[in-house]
């Protein structure tokens, strides 16, 4: 009985660091997402793409093994995944009801006068920060 | 003294113990929260073109690091669970000793990073990117710190043969600190 025990918590165990590694490759592949995207582009799928489904499609399995092997989701209640997902649920909602003041900054009666002009000074440093890097660059070579 | 419960502790409508029951209410406000504060910051991201210069600043190695460590944190935790289960309360509270390493360590590796990035400039008010990756990664270390506190208190129960439930609880609550970081990992040190 204790031997069954025993090969019982083994298997627990076991079972738990298996899903731990599993963990560990896909952390491994969200970190070189971005580095093989570039390599891997072809046709409609561009690099991007590639990134924000190694990222972020990644993020959601990983979150989906913990809640349902760590937090043990598989086996509880169903009551408790009916509260999450209304929580999920309204945090969609907050989103959708924000997002289009915030992503667009122009609409038909109204105007973000502020973050256009953010935006606008933001990419302009950016570029001129850039474009004197390169020509420090070119000095650099010269000089070689 | 009375060696009755109180109420609260016992009773339930669910068939979920209350403490339980509790705890995974804690997680669901708690989803609005981290939620709102990740959908205000990716809604920012998308309508501000200029922040993608600003994102490439960070550090995927630390990242990737910490990710590394809550998941290792989050197996411990688990096992604490496990053994909590099986009522061996010595090694459910090492378990929980090993997650709060974890947890420390975690810190210390963001505390260097934080570090290098603020002298470099990057700091809280230098840009709306920088608000929302201290206030997000600010925000997720302080329930790692809180999550690290209770857990002590928990373990040194443990080590006693007391309140082994508790252990699955503050498992609960750790699992979710890590959920959130996986969302976060994604958000400020992949997609630049």
């Amino acid at each position: 009985m204790a031997e069954h025990q025993d090969h019982a918590d083994d298997h627990g165990q076991a079972f738990y660091v298996k899903i731990w590694a599993i963990l560990l490759v896909l952390l491994i592949l969200s970190i070189l997402g971005p580095i093989v995207a570039p390599h891997m582009a072809f046709g409609f799928l561009e690099a991007w793409m590639i990134t924000m489904m190694t990222a972020f499609g990644i993020a959601v399995v990983k979150a989906y093994l913990v809640a349902a092997n760590f937090m043990h989701l598989n086996v509880e209640k169903k009551y408790i995944s009916y509260l999450l997902a209304t929580m999920l649920m309204l945090m969609l909602l907050f989103f959708a009801g924000t997002a289009p003041d915030v992503m667009e900054h122009k609409g038909q009666n109204w105007e973000n006068v502020a973050a256009e002009a953010e935006i606008e000074r933001a990419l302009e440093a950016q570029g001129a920060a850039d474009a004197h890097g390169e020509h420090a660059e070119g000095h650099e070579d010269a000089a070689h | 003294m009375s060696t009755t419960r109180p109420i609260a502790t016992t009773r339930s409508a669910t068939g979920i113990p209350t403490g339980k029951l509790a705890v995974w209410w804690v997680i669901g406000s708690e989803i609005v929260i981290f939620g709102g504060l990740l959908a205000s910051y990716i809604m920012h991201r998308l309508g501000h073109p200029e922040w993608a210069e600003y994102a490439s600043h960070t550090n995927t190695w630390f990242g990737g690091a910490n990710t590394f460590v809550l998941l290792t944190s989050s197996l411990f935790a688990v096992l604490a669970h496990h053994a909590a289960e099986h009522g061996d309360g010595k090694k459910a509270a090492k378990w929980l000793l090993g997650t709060c390493a974890g947890g420390l360590v975690f810190l210390c590796i963001k505390a260097v990073e934080w570090t290098g990035e603020i002298q470099h400039g990057y700091t809280i008010t230098a840009n709306g990117f920088w608000h929302f990756y201290y206030t997000a990664a600010g925000l997720h270390a302080l329930h790692v710190i809180a999550g690290c506190i209770i857990m002590l208190i928990i373990a040194r129960d443990a080590w006693k043969g007391k309140e082994l439930q508790r252990v699955e609880l503050i498992g609960i609550y750790w699992h979710f600190v890590d959920i959130i970081w996986i969302f976060l990992f994604p958000l400020l040190y992949i997609a630049k």
